[in-house]
């Protein structure tokens, strides 16, 4: 029986709440590339870069609330700097729709021209962030950093195996679940997001009724930046921020959207969690799992990696392609163009 | 008039307007760094054909130009770098049972794929014969990795290449490439454009990882170093007595001499394979070419014309993919050793995608000014971004952080200035410096 816990506890420790956290910020992320595909039609390949301006921004609003002797006591300082970073970035956002993305909008282009309009956004933004705060890795959590510490939880429960929770996973969860819930209540209930889903559903049908496109869009920019902030700056308090990173969690994003659908909301949540529980089932050693599931005093040979974590990015894909042969609309039921 | 002006006028002018620049680093900075830089405009612009062939001429999006040059780049090492004989002793058998047992893998679970019925058993089936012959592979896989790469990690560490000439890769880096190509495009071509975008995006970074981690055939992070040249090295070119005698006739010195002397070689040889492309691509231009512009325009046309859309798509996949292994393997040689790091997506995908817009998607000799001058502002912007920081800057006093910050992110610049010339063509001049010819209004449409 205490092998069990203990396994179990091996497998909370290193797999479910991490996951779970990763899964969260790739949800957000992905919620915020389904929305601007739903509503503006493309995949939009600057959003991990958006989200590395966000976090950049958070991270010198937190370092200029440090200098001023504010701090939030057990809480990471950068949750006061998120309004002011979604502020930032959402202005940002706003202004690249006006110059960038209008024109070709109201020039009807197709929409592999806005992609490649992503793309120069892309590079634009990573510029930006490079130049401002540099390619390096930055780490801005502070407050208290375990809500249970491996030995407090050995202490109390008295297993072999101890299991930490670290703060910034509980804040990831907890911000993720209000985020999801609000969003899904402002899409379902509001006259807003209801004219959101409408102008996605069916763009003439919408504007026939009088939704105002201009409107819709807005909104669309506004919710993505926001998501792709709070995505940003959540994933950076759990794991450090280097921009080159936010660039590189494109894959797994996109990914985590299409599994789910393009254009589902819902379909880019589970796909968020589908994607990081295989990247972490897949790259977990399971050597001292299956000690204490087997036989006493057996040991598996070899460490029971599937795979090495240095391959994570081949799991994402790999699910992608599985997804693409098998149901090309995904899980969900999204979009085709 | 215009398209007139554009033909007759425009391109020359373009690309004496880019000697021109080249001929003024040569003269301002100096003529080894104009002809380096003028190497790798070559290379540039042979990627950029290559992507023009997908883009400009079957509008498919390809992301991973990355993953595709690095395999031309990794079979500059294999085919050239000597073989490590006691690695081979030690891990060979156990690598080439792996490889033979994984090949079976894939043969049985292909077979009962096409026996079995659709449904619920057959996926069980695949599952458990893919999962069981992995797991079975990695049996004689793990330790023969090891075993290879115990042997000599300082300088060896891998199996090494085949010890050929080094010219050859260029063809093997091109097969590679092509091969790898032909694989992605059966599964995702066919599908929508967005979806082979982020699957060539993935691609990219999975062929990378393998790169960087798979050390027993590649080094991974340790770099392979000292690549053979297919050209003499400048030392031994210095000893001889026709570039004594022409130093000195020319005024300059004799190793400045040797080092221009086997630029010029590379630049030769860098044009030599950009004009053979060029020119096959002109000569299967006419029936070839226009069908696939017309599949491009408007693909339910062309199939019910009896055009096989998928089936060209991936011909054209296959053979844009193989011109950047192409040149993937000769941007190894001429830098004489392989970075798996050095790999990044802005510089190896997004910005071959600036060359071709910028140029022109669909015209071959736009593709190759944007190689060109995307290739030179790249290079070049960071001496002006730093001049211009300098400028900038100049009124704050030497020892302020502000000043100290902006210098050092300079080299940060060109990012941002890539990303306005991409968004100001596509907004001012969207079919590019030289539009392809007869230009229709929905050329860009799919």
């Amino acid at each position: 029986m205490e092998d069990i816990l203990n396994a179990l506890a091996l497998l909370t420790n290193f797999v479910l709440l991490p996951a779970a956290a990763y899964g969260s910020q790739l949800a957000l992320g992905a919620l915020g590339v389904t929305l601007v595909y739903g509503i503006l039609r493309f995949s939009n390949f600057a959003h991990g870069d958006t989200m590395a301006f966000g976090t950049m921004i958070a991270i010198l609003f937190t370092w200029w609330l440090q200098a001023q002797g504010v701090n939030l006591g057990f809480l990471p300082t950068a949750l006061l700097a998120i309004p002011f970073a979604v502020l930032a970035t959402v202005a940002f956002m706003l202004l690249c729709d006006r110059w960038v993305y209008r024109y070709h909008r109201v020039k009807k282009a197709p929409a592999v021209v806005f992609l490649i309009c992503s793309v120069g956004v892309m590079f634009l933004l990573n510029g930006i962030v490079r130049f401002v705060i540099g390619p390096g890795e930055q780490h801005f959590a502070d407050g208290e950093r375990f809500i249970f510490t491996v030995v407090q939880f050995r202490e109390f429960t008295g297993l072999e195996q101890g299991v930490s929770f670290r703060s910034s996973q509980a804040l990831t969860l907890v911000s993720a679940l209000l985020i999801v819930v609000a969003l899904f209540w402002f899409l379902e209930r509001t006259r807003t997001g209801k004219s959101m889903r409408a102008y996605s559903d069916n763009e003439n049908l919408a504007l026939l009724s009088g939704i105002n496109p201009d409107r819709v869009v807005l909104i669309t920019w506004v919710l993505a930046a926001a998501l792709a902030t709070v995505a940003g700056v959540l994933y950076g308090l759990d794991k450090g921020f280097r921009p080159f990173t936010y660039f590189q969690l494109l894959l797994p994003i996109f990914a985590a959207a299409i599994v789910g659908g393009l254009g589902s909301p819902l379909g880019a949540i589970a796909g968020g969690f589908i994607v990081a529980f295989s990247e972490v089932l897949l790259t977990y050693a399971w050597r001292r799992v299956f000690e204490y599931l087997g036989p006493e005093g057996w040991a598996p040979e070899g460490l029971m990696q599937l795979l090495s974590t240095d391959y994570k990015f081949a799991v994402s894909f790999v699910i992608l392609v599985l997804v693409l042969l098998i149901r090309p609309t995904g899980l969900f039921g999204g979009k085709s163009v | 008039m215009n398209a007139w002006l554009n033909r007759y006028i425009g391109a020359p002018a373009l690309f004496g307007l880019m000697g021109l620049a080249l001929v003024l680093v040569g003269v301002l900075q100096s003529w080894s760094l104009a002809l380096t830089i003028a190497i790798y405009c070559v290379i540039g612009a042979i990627m950029a054909l290559g992507l023009n062939v997908q883009w400009g001429y079957a509008g498919l999006f390809n992301v991973g130009l990355m993953g595709f040059a690095a395999l031309g780049g990794i079979a500059a090492v294999l085919v050239s770098m000597p073989p490590t004989t006691e690695a081979w002793q030690a891990g060979g058998s156990g690598i080439i049972t792996s490889v033979l047992l994984s090949l079976a893998t894939l043969a049985v679970a292909l077979l009962v794929y096409k026996r079995m019925r659709r449904g619920r058993a057959r996926m069980w089936t695949m599952v458990v014969i893919l999962l069981g012959g992995y797991l079975v592979t990695r049996q004689f896989f793990d330790p023969a990795v090891e075993l290879i790469e115990a042997v000599n990690p300082a300088a060896t560490g891998y199996l090494g290449g085949a010890g050929l000439p080094i010219m050859l890769s260029w063809v093997v880096g091109g097969l590679f490439a092509a091969g790898a190509a032909w694989l992605i495009g059966k599964i995702t071509l066919g599908l929508r454009s967005d979806y082979l975008a982020i699957a060539t995006l993935g691609i990219a970074e999975i062929i990378l990882s393998v790169l960087r981690f798979e050390e027993w055939l590649t080094r991974g992070v340790n770099n392979v170093n000292g690549l053979p040249r297919p050209l003499p090295q400048e030392i031994d070119l210095q000893q001889t007595a026709w570039v004594q005698e022409w130093a000195l006739r020319l005024g300059t010195t004799v190793p400045d001499l040797a080092s221009i002397t086997v630029k010029l070689g590379y630049l030769g040889l860098a044009l030599g394979v950009l004009l053979l492309f060029w020119l096959a691509q002109s000569a299967i231009h006419s029936p070839w070419g226009r069908m696939m512009r017309a599949i491009r325009d408007n693909e339910t046309a062309a199939e019910a014309m009896g055009k096989d859309v998928t089936g060209r798509h991936l011909q054209v996949f296959v053979l844009g993919s193989a011109i950047i292994g192409v040149a993937g393997a000769m941007l190894v040689t001429i830098d004489g050793q392989f970075t798996p790091n050095a790999y990044n997506p802005l510089r190896f995908t997004f910005l071959i995608w600036v060359m071709v817009i910028v140029g022109g998607s669909g015209n071959n000799l736009g593709a190759i000014l944007g190689g060109f001058l995307i290739w030179f502002f790249w290079v070049q912007a960071e001496p002006i971004g730093l001049w211009f920081m300098d400028v900038v800057t100049g009124t704050l006093p030497a020892e302020s952080w502000l000043r100290a910050h902006l210098l050092e992110g300079a080299a940060h610049i060109r990012l941002m200035v890539m990303g306005m010339i991409l968004l100001l063509v596509l907004r001012f001049r969207p079919h590019g410096l030289i539009p392809e010819r007869s230009v229709r209004p929905h050329s860009l449409r799919r």
